[in-house]
């Protein structure tokens, strides 16, 4: 944790030691493991991944620890309590690169709806003994605390973009990631617009791609698990959902999900909130 | 070669003569939410019997009650995709030694055959040759599929609500070159093609169908189909006059009509996408983990995407306004400059599967109403 690396430049990973392979870090913070597991579940390339890299740290996977300082940190979950609080800056200054994976550790994750509510009420709902919990009042995304290198998103991520990253970073390369709609998948894979044909509140034009677009191939509608894509316009959303007369609570609730605190989210719920206590046309 | 007419229960007689000449016969078929352009088997293969209803942001599938084929307008995907793939790999290359070897892909290009292409459809892929076969920039994959290309067009007897090739004078009949034209009829209790031969290869196929000779009541009766699709456009809210649209939306480039649309467009590319004209790719490299292997891809991408107009420092249109202009001009003005003719074949795509409704034709009319003085 002293051993801070202080650096402005992007060093490459065989700045310190050419000789040696990476030093891989992987990290978890308030979470349910879910993109951690992602990285084991990359069957086809783990053993790759093992002959690229030295696993120094990866909780989930082995006891092994071996100290910082690492040329790759792999951060799961958002920022809940004050000991994370600290944590994160010491991964941080332990770490070259810092990539956040996951909707928790890139917008605060579901657990952020405590964000607009008030978390000791939740305390006493879910908690036999209230006392032992030592909680911030807010979830926050890393972003939040510390710089990051890359954010990887999803609930959970998609192992295949999380290889791709984890290649772009040992190739010194930019990752291979799009921002743009889950629509352009649904396009490119000849997937018919479960919104236009069904009239589904979908959130595919809000969600940023990387799924696959998972859902609308099984003519479901997209539950913005990706986040605001690049530019969102989500009232725009909200404006043709509602005139198709698809439930307010619905239109809500798809955009309080995994990435409620993602501002653009964040936002939109705000404004239907604020639109249902005060209806547009009718004054106070 | 006088028009000839086909029993509607001799048209597999047709697919299967195109198969046994070596063609992959691609045609409208019913998936479970549209009908969409794919491969087809036989007859059976076709979505017989179903209409598309299309509106702005809205499109459902409806059984038509009656037996025809080509009820239904033009399908939710363009035939683009079979033309030039979605996604495709360039080239991969390898590291062995410290030398670079590259592998190019090559393919053997299918020979297809689309069937029930509208005449909307067929200026949009003399559109698309403009650009991947005549440019300067000549497109392999592309050139290879469009020489084999043969096309049976389907003169259209119907229109959609969302359709105004008749506005673009690109339809509803079809004038362009292709190798059979056909139009559908349903007579009471008699249902059969007008079939026309438009090419040698196309009088080949037809050579080896039972045909009869077409009455002049059978000519008439195709006509006045033609004709009831033309009237349904000319009467509906999306008949305009194109002539000037260029020098209209020259001179509106800064139209509050810009700033109105941007507030309600959600730049998610829909519209460029499901358009049969737009062309725009991206190509990337990618790498394996060991840094030994690299791919370079090609996929289709959109003037909506942040990413698309990306130079050193950021994006140039990072604006909604200044992407949808950029697509609208583009396809209704700077393209005539760019090839000859514009962009748009009025087959109203991008109105039905805009998530949110908007319409090209909506926006056209506001920018000509803001211009009046």
């Amino acid at each position: 944790m002293t051993e801070a690396t202080s650096t402005s430049k992007h060093p490459s990973p065989s700045d310190d030691a050419p000789a040696g392979k990476a030093k891989l870090a992987v990290w978890k913070f308030t979470s349910c493991d879910g993109c951690q597991l992602s990285l084991l579940d990359c069957e086809d390339e783990l053993l790759t991944l093992a002959g690229q890299v030295d696993i120094a740290y990866f909780m989930e996977a082995s006891s092994r620890q071996l100290p910082g300082p690492y040329d790759l940190s792999i951060v799961e979950g958002s920022i809940t309590t004050p000991e994370q609080r600290e944590l994160i800056q010491a991964v941080r200054a332990q770490s070259r690169f810092l990539i956040a994976i996951g909707a928790c550790a890139t917008a605060g994750g579901i657990q952020a709806l405590r964000n607009m509510a008030q978390v000791d009420d939740y305390i006493q709902i879910v908690y036999a003994n209230p006392e032992y919990i030592d909680t911030l009042d807010r979830s926050t995304p890393l972003s939040d605390h510390v710089n990051i290198d890359f954010e990887l998103r999803g609930c959970p991520i998609n192992k295949h973009q999380l290889v791709e990253v984890i290649s772009a970073f040992l190739n010194r390369r930019r990752p291979r990631i799009s921002e743009h709609a889950v629509c352009v998948e649904c396009k490119l894979n000849n997937t018919v617009c479960v919104a236009v044909s069904r009239g589904e509140a979908c959130m595919g034009p809000v969600t940023q791609a990387g799924c696959g677009a998972l859902c609308p191939r099984y003519h479901r509608p997209c539950y913005g698990c990706y986040g605001p894509k690049e530019n969102a316009n989500p009232q725009a959303l909200i404006d043709w959902q509602s005139s198709l007369g698809i439930e307010t609570v619905k239109i809500l609730e798809n955009f309080t999900n995994f990435n409620t605190a993602a501002p653009p989210f964040h936002n939109a719920a705000s404004s239907i909130r604020r639109d249902r206590q005060n209806p547009p046309g009718k004054s106070p | 070669m006088r028009a000839a007419i086909l029993a509607a229960e001799h048209l597999d007689l047709l697919i299967q003569a195109l198969r046994d000449s070596g063609y992959l016969v691609i045609g409208p078929v019913r998936d479970e939410l549209a009908i969409v352009y794919d491969e087809i088997r036989s007859v059976r293969d076709l979505s017989q019997g179903w209409l598309d209803e299309q509106e702005k942001g809205h499109y459902r599938l409806l059984p038509s009650g009656d037996g025809r084929y080509f009820g239904h307008t033009v399908a939710a995907n363009a035939w683009k995709k079979f033309l030039n793939p979605p996604k495709r790999l360039l080239w991969r290359a390898r590291q062995h030694n410290g030398q670079l070897q590259f592998m190019p892909q090559s393919e053997d290009a299918p020979q297809l055959a689309f069937l029930g292409v509208r005449s909307c459809e067929l200026h949009a892929i003399e559109i698309q040759d403009a650009v991947f076969v005549h440019d300067q920039h000549r497109d392999e994959v592309y050139s290879q599929r469009r020489q084999s290309l043969f096309t049976v067009a389907v003169n259209c007897t119907r229109a959609a609500a969302t359709c105004f090739c008749a506005s673009m004078n690109t339809g509803p009949e079809v004038t362009l070159p292709s190798d059979l034209v056909l139009t559908e009829v349903l007579d009471d209790a008699s249902h059969y093609f007008l079939v026309d031969g438009g090419s040698e290869r196309g009088r080949n196929i037809l050579a080896t169908l039972p045909l009869r000779a077409a009455t002049s009541k059978q000519q008439a009766l195709a006509k006045k189909g033609i004709e009831s699709a033309r009237q349904q456009m000319q009467t509906g809210p999306r008949f305009f006059d194109s002539a000037g649209i260029k020098e209209l939306l020259y001179r509106n480039l800064e139209s509050p009509a810009w700033d109105e649309v941007a507030d309600r467009c959600l730049s998610c590319a829909n519209c460029t996408l499901a358009c049969p004209t737009c062309f725009c790719s991206a190509v990337e490299d990618t790498t394996d983990l060991t840094g030994e292997h690299a791919e370079r891809w090609q996929q289709w991408d959109s003037c909506f995407n942040g990413e698309f107009s990306y130079i050193h420092g950021g994006s140039v249109r990072q604006t909604t306004r200044s992407r949808y202009r950029q697509w609208m001009t583009h396809k209704l003005a700077s393209w005539i400059d760019q090839f000859g003719h514009s962009g748009c074949v009025g087959c109203g795509r991008c109105i039905s599967w805009c998530p949110v409704g908007i319409d090209i034709t909506e926006q056209l009319q506001a920018i000509q109403q803001a211009d009046k003085p």
